[in-house]
């Protein structure tokens, strides 16, 4: 006679059994091909040639004097610097006034949620067209109210900033729709127990609102930070060049994983975009890693 | 109890079905590999063989290989010859990693500046001597096919090539007064033309290009090797290893003269228009250097457009084209019967009769020389300029085109964009494409 299982243990036993599909899947097509993808980075691997020698951290080295990858880097960096911080007010803000409208609501909410929604592709191109030097909108605009025509993407000083536009407004929609949910999870109470104390507007947004809503925060900046370090369609799109090869001007708006994309099939280097893939992983988990440590305070409430 | 044991024979049936699914994928696809002849074994007269040929997808191109291998099988009803094709954007990925995973075709067509790549993995067989010796290819076939002689032999042959030459708008040369029939024939000319035609409004804007000036499209191929020589300096050293844009004085005059195009003259700009093909059909250029292959899309996007091609304009008296063309090679695939059907496939894609009808049907030009005196392709007036240039038109060896146009794209971005002397980005482009060249010798 088997040893009968408790209520308990055989509910487990089943959640155990209805998780292993989904767990074995994921280990297929996430775990092992990343594991995978550490073993190329340590090869020469060139997709057409058939001898792959092992080179160790050859890769690597070659990687840290590769000009291109820095650009990359520092091209990744504002794209943070810029995207995250600006979409996250922005959105905060939107959502304060959505949170204050009666009337319509959900029509706003709709309207600013359309952005996200929209095929990244088409929405690049578009800006690509606003933004473009000769007949584009905004140069019209700009040439309307008397300033001079901007050549935007075709400088390297000003294409990057035209793609984290896009970026901004892609995301703006999310974001704001996730902060309009953490602040109707804040209990009235407390506001009228702070009006009741005699605290301004701006004391209540600060000592309420923010901090109410940190977990909110949290939650955005790691993932918001996590799919800026990825950006690679609306780089593609706005300032590819003629013939496939994208990253602006003198690679002024090139991303690591545009890089990491040109590495592995154009230039069928795949040891050594794996190299960078690995880099690329390192960085996204020490931000994660140290945003979670440092935004994730706990409060009394 | 029964629900229990009932759901776990259903969970492991589902198991068993999702892992039977994934076979019977791989079962599926074994037939149409394993098609009859597909053994080694030496060839014999009546042994039945099926080779593959890959190329891109270009739909004119696709529809003549269909004829031309129905032509091919009917004279060897032993041999039959598959066509797969890929689009362009994904054709290179498709077949590195089919050849990465050792399928893949018996003929591969594949863009000259490849080949160095596909060579030193060891993709390609070098030619059979019987039928393609190095001297009966530099005797019949135009020069610019010796750019793929790879440590002097081949590995590849076209059955047609392309050159540039020089389109002109005739309605913009007569709203201007210019002999709308007389386009310029040396590089002075052509920059007097280029300054005259070119239109900016009030605002500065500029409104019709005088010469377009695409550094992404062929205005790279117009620099190496066309004015590199022109201006007296070879692109790259005779044993392939050394890059010499900058080797003499010559090349940095050919540079500054490319950039100034753009910066001095402001004859032209970086994608006005979308590009400058683009620009030249909707009739918003007046000069435009281009290949034969445009003629295709300007017959159907501008049957209206009323234009003339000429040959490039010379300058010191050089008088040259660039060449560049789509090639055949043979896998290491093919072996035994089926190579010899693929030596066989092969010497019929480079018959002068497939040549001509390749010509007519596609626009590129035939690669042998005699194509170049032969009457009836030079009645097109439009294409006549493309064949003429066939003797004289030379290619440039790349081991990495795209890497190689980056860097020449990038100097001149250098200039126009944030003032750089163009001494020095010339210098700056031909390090990188020294590194390049230097990595692919290496080993």
């Amino acid at each position: 006679m088997k040893p009968k299982l408790s209520i308990k243990g055989r509910q487990s036993m089943w959640a155990y059994i209805f998780i292993t599909l989904p767990i074995l899947f994921f280990i297929c097509i996430r775990i092992l091909p990343t594991l995978y993808a550490f073993n190329v980075s340590l090869h020469k691997w060139d997709l057409l040639s058939k001898n792959k020698p092992f080179v160790f951290l050859d890769n690597f080295k070659e990687l840290f004097q590769d000009e291109v990858f820095w650009a990359a880097l520092k091209n990744t960096g504002k794209y943070i610097l810029f995207a995250v911080p600006i979409g996250l007010i922005l959105s905060l803000g939107i959502a304060l006034l959505l949170n204050s409208i009666t009337k319509g609501a959900s029509f706003y909410r709709m309207v600013v949620f359309i952005p996200y929604v929209t095929s990244v592709v088409a929405v690049s191109w578009v800006w690509r067209w606003m933004f473009m030097k000769q007949g584009g909108l905004i140069n019209n605009i700009l040439n309307f109210v008397g300033i001079a025509k901007q050549p935007f993407l075709d400088s390297t000083s000003q294409a990057i900033y035209v793609v984290i536009s896009n970026v901004i407004w892609q995301a703006l929609g999310f974001y704001t729709i996730i902060f309009l949910a953490g602040i109707k999870q804040i209990p009235q109470t407390y506001y009228e127990a702070a009006k009741i104390d005699g605290a301004s507007s701006w004391q209540r947004f600060k000592n309420v609102t923010i901090p109410m809503l940190n977990p909110t925060i949290v939650y955005l900046t790691v993932m918001a930070s996590i799919q800026t370090l990825q950006v690679f369609t609306q780089v593609f799109n706005i300032t590819s060049g003629g013939q496939g090869i994208a990253g602006g001007p003198l690679n002024s708006t090139i991303s690591v994983v545009l890089y990491i994309y040109q590495l592995a099939f154009v230039n069928y280097k795949m040891g050594y975009a794996s190299a960078a893939t690995v880099i690329l992983f390192l960085i996204i988990l020490c931000i994660s890693l140290f945003q979670m440590k440092v935004l994730d305070k706990k409060y009394d409430y | 109890m029964k629900k229990k044991i009932l759901s776990l024979i259903l969970v492991g049936l589902m198991v068993v079905s999702l892992l039977a699914a994934c076979g019977n994928n791989g079962g599926t696809q074994q037939p149409s590999g394993n098609t009859p002849g597909n053994s080694s074994a030496p060839s014999t007269s009546d042994e039945k063989v099926t080779i593959e040929y890959w190329q891109y997808f270009y739909e004119s191109k696709v529809n003549l290989m269909d004829e031309l291998i129905a032509d091919f099988q009917q004279k060897n009803p032993n041999i039959t010859v598959v066509q797969k094709h890929f689009p362009y954007d994904s054709y290179q990925q498709k077949v590195a990693a089919a050849i990465s995973a050792g399928t893949g075709p018996d003929i591969i067509n594949l863009y000259y500046g490849w080949v160095p790549k596909y060579v030193k993995s060891g993709t390609l067989q070098e030619l059979p001597a019987s039928s393609f010796s190095a001297e009966m290819i530099e005797k019949t076939f135009a020069p610019m096919v010796e750019v793929n002689k790879i440590d002097g032999k081949y590995y590849t042959i076209p059955t047609a090539v392309r050159t540039l030459g020089l389109f002109w708008n005739k309605d913009i040369f007569a709203a201007n007064g210019l002999d709308p029939e007389k386009p310029p024939k040396t590089l002075e000319e052509l920059v007097e033309y280029a300054k005259l035609l070119t239109k900016y409004d009030a605002n500065g804007n500029l409104e019709i290009e005088g010469l377009t000036f695409q550094p992404s499209g062929q205005l790279h191929a117009w620099f190496r090797p066309v004015l590199l020589k022109q201006f007296g300096q070879e692109p790259i050293s005779a044993d392939k290893r050394t890059v010499q844009w900058n080797a003499s004085e010559g090349g940095y005059k050919a540079f500054e003269f490319l950039v100034n195009l753009a910066k001095v003259d402001k004859v032209g700009e970086k994608d006005f228009y979308t590009d400058d093909a683009t620009a030249f059909i909707s009739g918003k250029a007046a000069l435009h250097i281009d290949g034969s292959y445009r003629l295709g899309s300007l017959k159907s996007q501008a049957p209206d457009l009323n234009y003339g091609v000429t040959v490039l304009p010379s300058y010191n008296g050089v008088e040259t084209s660039f060449g560049s063309f789509w090639t055949n090679g043979i896998t290491t695939n093919a072996t035994g019967a089926k190579y010899d059907a693929a030596v066989k496939f092969l010497e019929y894609l480079t018959s002068v009769e497939t040549m001509k009808t390749w010509t007519e049907k596609i626009g590129e030009i035939g690669a042998k020389n005699e194509i170049a005196n032969d009457p009836e392709l030079l009645k097109d007036e439009k294409l006549a300029p493309f064949i003429e240039q066939l003797p004289i038109a030379d290619s440039y060896f790349y081991v990495d085109e795209d890497a190689d146009r980056k860097a020449l794209m990038d100097a001149i971005d250098k200039v126009l964009l944030n003032d750089v002397d163009p001494r020095q980005a010339l210098d700056e482009a031909v390090k990188s494409v020294q590194s390049i060249l230097d990595d692919y010798w290496k080993n």
